[in-house]
């Protein structure tokens, strides 16, 4: 992939860094990724909403035969994971056996590389989810 | 509005057509649509497809599809709604005749797949899915459908083996149709003792990634009579209803609902004024084997939780309440991505023309339900035999 790319990642950086949402000012529904247009109720007045990056996992996969460009990482595990504030997220586990994935279990947000282009291409960073460190 | 009918059908074989183009399948299931109807010219083409940009560098299928049919200067487009592409050139097609717009309309769907390596095949699906928020984080086709399968699973308590009962009833029928990519039976423990591709989803829930092209000729009854077209030939595009949900599975409101194919269905039960209680045969989206169970429940032939359930039964069989993928559906016949609705329009129409190799007895009515992403866009259409 071109390095022309760069700004398709950059350009969201809030919500892949840091898990901004948005909230709707009208029903309160919160959304993950954020919305211009509320899903709910079809209000238009949004604003920011910093998630916690907590929550738990609903179902799981194993990724063995990954989309090109992903080849390096598999087998990885993919997860929908349930957040704290309602929205469901997909993300990759991290810092965990496949074996022990659960149904509920427990995991926090974290910062982690996705995936790597070319040798002297970009490097793509954005959340995982592990299970919490007590 | 006008009624529509479909009078000539046409398909080349599922499969791995290494010697073959896109121009040429894509040719080849249009000429034999055209021939099955004995005609020599349309005033449209609608191509359903869902990729070529990506697989053979090859956008403008309805200007190249055209030309190299020899249909002069007609208007071509190509329609896209991911895998459903194929369902929504049908009704497209079907549309533009209702509307009295356009006489007689030819409807292909297209797909080469083969020319790309599988991991760039497996890229390129899943373009359908929400590239900043799924594929971003390597999410490929399959495991979103494998998210769902486990869920399903752990949700109502269904084991690998009963959702391996789709594709068992997929390759039995398909092992009676001369076009479909795989004509063998299969077992469950064949199902079973396949590799994970992304568990719980197994090589053989998964369809295959092929090449193809069906064709279907449609017109209106008057110009049908006009054509001198028997009426055994007919068959009426009776209902029609396509509908779209999030374009990303965590989005949605229920994991285990198709909501998308619910209101579709409702729009073309609406429409045709059947009920699924009438209709003889399901062609439905088993791109893998959770999509059949849900398809089924979102459709109305099973309660919430219970489309499995018909698979245990045995009520998909051809003999069946139920049944489905006559022709071997995605999983046997092979799912060339944009041609797969075209695929189920032909298969209905052979069924209720009663010249299918697993023929239903005395087809009436029957029902193609056609997905596009992981439920994110879904046509359902009600072909009726006149």
């Amino acid at each position: 992939m071109p390095n022309m790319q760069v700004s398709r990642f950059w350009r969201h950086f809030k919500e892949k860094y840091r898990l901004v949402g948005s909230k709707c000012k009208k029903c309160g529904k919160i959304h993950f990724p954020p919305r211009q247009v509320c899903n709910e109720c079809g209000s238009r007045e949004m604003e920011e909403i910093q998630l916690s990056g907590r929550g738990k996992v609903i179902s799981w996969t194993i990724v063995r035969n990954p989309p090109s460009g992903f080849e390096y990482y598999k087998p990885y595990p993919l997860a929908l994971i349930e957040l704290e504030e309602g929205p469901i997220v997909l993300a990759q586990l991290t810092d965990v056996d496949p074996e022990e994935i659960t149904f509920g279990m427990e995991v926090e947000m974290v910062t982690r590389k996705i995936r790597e282009f070319n040798e002297d291409g970009i490097i793509l960073y954005g959340y995982k989810f592990r299970p919490p460190i007590k | 509005m006008k009624k529509a009918v479909i009078i000539g059908v046409g398909m080349t074989p599922a499969g791995e057509h290494w010697k073959t183009p896109l121009r040429d399948l894509a040719v080849e299931a249009l000429l034999n649509a055209m021939d099955d109807a004995n005609i020599d010219k349309v005033d449209s083409l609608y191509v359903g497809n869902m990729i070529s940009g990506s697989f053979v560098e090859q956008e403008n299928l309805g200007a190249l599809i055209a030309d190299w049919a020899g249909l002069g200067h007609i208007p071509a487009v190509k329609i896209e709604a991911a895998c459903a592409s194929g369902g929504a050139a049908v009704q497209e097609g079907a549309k533009a005749v209702m509307s009295g717009l356009e006489d007689v309309v030819a409807v292909i769907g297209v797909e080469k797949m083969t020319d790309a390596w599988p991991s760039d095949a497996t890229r390129y699906l899943a373009y359908a899915a929400d590239a900043e928020w799924e594929l971003f984080h390597g999410a490929s086709f399959v495991a979103l459908n494998a998210l769902v399968m486990r869920y399903y699973m752990h949700t109502y308590g269904y084991t690998e083996e009963d959702l391996a009962l789709f594709a068992v009833n997929a390759h039995i029928n398909g092992a009676k149709n001369p076009y479909a990519m795989f004509k063998k039976p299969i077992k469950v423990e064949t199902v079973l003792k396949s590799p994970y591709i992304a568990d719980p989803v197994k090589l053989f829930d998964a369809s295959p990634v092929c090449d193809g092209a069906a064709a279907v000729i449609v017109t209106t009854p008057e110009k049908a009579k006009e054509l001198g077209i028997p009426k055994e030939k007919w068959v009426e595009v009776a209902g029609m209803g396509r509908a779209i949900d999030t374009i990303n599975l965590a989005n949605r409101k229920d994991l285990l609902t198709l909501k998308a194919a619910k209101v579709a269905a409702e729009r073309a039960y609406k429409m045709s004024g059947v009920d699924v209680k009438d209709i003889d045969l399901f062609e439905i989206h088993d791109a893998f084997t959770i999509m059949a169970a849900l398809s089924l429940e979102a459709i109305g032939a099973a309660e919430r939780g219970k489309g499995a359930e018909l698979a245990k039964e045995g009520q998909i069989a051809v003999d069946g309440d139920y049944p489905i993928q006559t022709m071997g559906g995605l999983k046997a016949r092979g799912h060339p991505v944009g041609a797969t609705g075209v695929y189920q329009t032909v298969e209905a129409a052979l069924q209720l023309r009663g010249e299918a190799p697993n023929q239903v007895p005395d087809a009436e009515i029957a029902l193609t339900q056609n997905i596009g992403g992981t439920g994110s866009n879904i046509t359902v259409t009600i072909l009726r035999r006149v």
